[in-house]
């Protein structure tokens, strides 16, 4: 019996290994994805050719040229930098989006770790990550860089809440805190009925990665490179490496919670290739308002924070009615017109 | 586990938190260890909670209320020393003494 | 000693080691920073007691609101990058003697009675969102609104308190005034 348990618990370990293997190779080649995705979506959009010489055929190794860049550069540590602080913040910034991608499902049981509390786990994380960017700010001692540091800081708060609020929507709607739960509740007519929630949260997520026309904290014009002023060679592409991961995240996010996550056709065999698509449909979407919108001011965020997103978010919220049958019923469409709720 | 160990860890936070409170003179400090003291109120009644496991679930339900709370005081606490500091350029708590009780003459304004 | 109670004892030094960095340090961003690892090893012990709403929404609020806003509020008040001399006063041994009375007049009274108590954690759905959110909309529901009331209060008093008086707004932001009222950056209304 003991030898027994003692190779099941040897596989669960593996499954286990495996997965968080698995989670890593995504964490590592999916922001390269949309890396290419960006500089070759862009490119065309502006009407122009873009890096096409490395690799040949369209300028496919252009990452990889970068890559290499960065590794060759010196690190430059500026003389009134709080070192530790220096060296610690782009790690702050990345690692909380690897511990995100553990959580968020490919499929029903194609996901790093099933936890009760999913959603709350992953808010929290991206609260953390921001928190690498106010500390960049800060230890460079740089007055660039702090106002940069300022400005993510007085973003992440006025975006935090219209984020959480939706989350909860979503939540509500489902009955559950866990992802894959979520995505099991999840059916067609949820796009109208959290239609706003979807779009408020969105954009509530990229201001949040300070994503154009978000991108007030690095505004190139006004203050340099806000926070990442005095970063050089592998710590700045740390810093390039959180933005496309953050990136990733919220469209897996959005995907997973108000799009269905892997629900399609076939979803049985093809759940991950929905989910996959979804995300990078919702990526291109990001790149896009990146080419289209000029960047917002500083009031200008504030004000679509708290008089547009906020009031959105809460008559999202309000939406969401209890039904008789203990289970929450929209008070949009009617009961006469849904019947799966 | 042991339930004295829990104790035992948020007596010790708490200390600090305390020493935190009487030593600092920064307004900003002293609001970072009033949380810490929070903090260890919160570890108490979480473990107690999962000693009596009575219905109310009392424990964690009061250890998210003390979040909650500790939100708002320091959202008011800040909007305070942000205050503080507009009319007196320090949030230096020993330099605010307006409202000392002593002869106006001598009131050392820190600015 | 099981294996949870070293795996509590190993997070539970490392929230005191970062709570006592917190109260010593002489760099208040550092301290914010030490405020966060203390409360995310706090974190970690609530999830090895199975309270994992608990953990969860102390992460969130803590660290993705209360220590933003704590960084916020030291940049706003115009703190040097380097370590500031005068960041503690000077009764540092009443300050300790009287921490230490504190902490001991705890322990003794605490930890006596429940000296052998040992906590069954086996129930592992004892702090899940489910049991927990029952407990709060059906037991709690008064106090929840309570709560809600007391927020926005506080919301409210924050916004009249850092309001700039409509007088005086449109002053140059950055610029002292002769009576060393000048508002701080960010402070007054542009």
């Amino acid at each position: 019996m003991g030898r027994l348990h003692l190779r099941y618990d040897m596989m669960a370990v593996l499954t286990i290994g495996i997965r968080l293997a698995a989670v890593l190779t995504g964490f590592l080649v999916l922001p390269l994805l949309v890396g290419q995705l960006e500089h070759k979506a862009m490119a065309h959009m502006q009407a122009r050719l873009g890096p096409m010489e490395a690799g040949r055929f369209h300028g496919w190794a252009q990452l990889v040229a970068d890559g290499v860049k960065f590794v060759q550069k010196e690190h430059v540590l500026p003389d009134r930098a709080d070192r530790a602080m220096f060296s610690l913040a782009p790690a702050l910034a990345l690692l909380p989006y690897l511990v995100i991608l553990v959580v968020i499902p490919l499929g029903p049981s194609l996901l790093g770790v099933d936890l009760d509390a999913g959603l709350l786990f992953v808010l929290a994380a991206m609260g953390v990550s921001v928190l690498g960017a106010v500390m960049a700010g800060w230890a460079s001692g740089n007055k660039y860089a702090q106002l940069g540091g300022m400005r993510s800081a007085a973003q992440l708060m006025a975006y935090e809440l219209p984020l959480v609020l939706v989350a909860g929507s979503v939540a509500m709607a489902a009955g559950t805190l866990s992802l894959p739960g979520i995505v099991a509740a999840w059916s067609l007519w949820w796009l109208g009925w959290q239609g706003i929630g979807a779009v408020v949260f969105f954009t509530a997520g990229l201001a949040e990665l300070h994503r154009p026309p978000f991108d007030m904290p690095v505004a190139d014009s006004e203050i340099i490179m806000g926070p990442y002023t005095e970063y050089t060679g592998l710590r700045f592409a740390f810093f390039l490496l959180a933005e496309y991961a953050g990136i990733v995240v919220l469209c897996a996010l959005t995907a997973t919670l108000f799009l269905g996550g892997w629900r399609g056709p076939y979803e049985q065999q093809l759940g991950w290739l929905w989910m996959l698509l979804k995300t990078f449909a919702l990526s291109f979407v990001v790149i896009w308002m990146r080419a289209t919108y000029p960047r917002l001011r500083a009031d200008q965020l504030q004000q679509l924070a708290w008089k547009v997103l906020v009031p959105l978010a809460l008559i999202q919220t309000g939406r969401d009615r209890r039904g008789e049958g203990g289970g929450v019923r929209c008070g949009y469409l009617g009961p006469a017109w849904c019947t799966g709720c | 586990m042991h339930l004295a160990l829990a104790i035992a860890l948020s007596a010790a936070l708490f200390t600090v938190g305390v020493y935190g409170v009487l030593v600092r003179r920064n307004a900003i400090l002293v609001l970072m260890s009033i949380e810490l003291m929070l903090g260890a109120v919160n570890l108490n009644l979480v473990a107690f909670d999962l000693l009596h496991h009575d219905r109310l679930r009392s424990g964690q339900v009061l250890a998210l209320f003390v979040i909650a709370i500790a939100a708002a005081e320091l959202g008011l606490g800040l909007a305070i020393v942000l205050l503080v500091y507009r009319n007196h350029g320090t949030i230096a708590i020993d330099a605010v003494r307006d409202h000392a009780d002593r002869d106006p003459a001598t009131v050392d304004r820190a600015s | 000693m099981t294996g949870l109670d070293v795996a509590v004892l190993g997070f539970g030094l490392l929230m005191l080691a970062a709570a006592v960095a917190v109260v010593t340090t002489k760099q208040l961003v550092h301290a914010a920073l030490w405020l966060v690892v203390s409360f995310a090893a706090l974190a970690a012990c609530y999830l090895l007691l199975t309270a994992e709403i608990v953990a969860w929404v102390q992460v969130l609020i803590y660290v993705g609101a209360i220590v933003v806003l704590l960084l916020f509020g030291i940049m706003l008040t115009r703190s040097p990058t380097g370590p500031s001399s005068d960041v503690d006063t000077r009764n540092r041994w009443p300050a300790r003697t009287v921490a230490l009375a504190v902490g001991a007049l705890l322990a003794s009274t605490a930890i006596g009675p429940f000296w052998s108590t040992y906590l069954p954690l086996s129930a592992s759905s004892a702090g899940s969102a489910k049991v927990l959110g029952t407990a709060l909309f059906r037991f709690w529901v008064l106090p929840f609104e309570l709560l809600s009331l007391l927020l926005l209060a506080a919301l409210v008093a924050a916004v009249v308190l850092t309001r700039a008086k409509t007088g005086r707004s449109d002053r140059p932001v950055l610029a002292r005034s002769s009576s060393g009222r000048g508002p701080a950056i960010g402070a007054g209304r542009r």
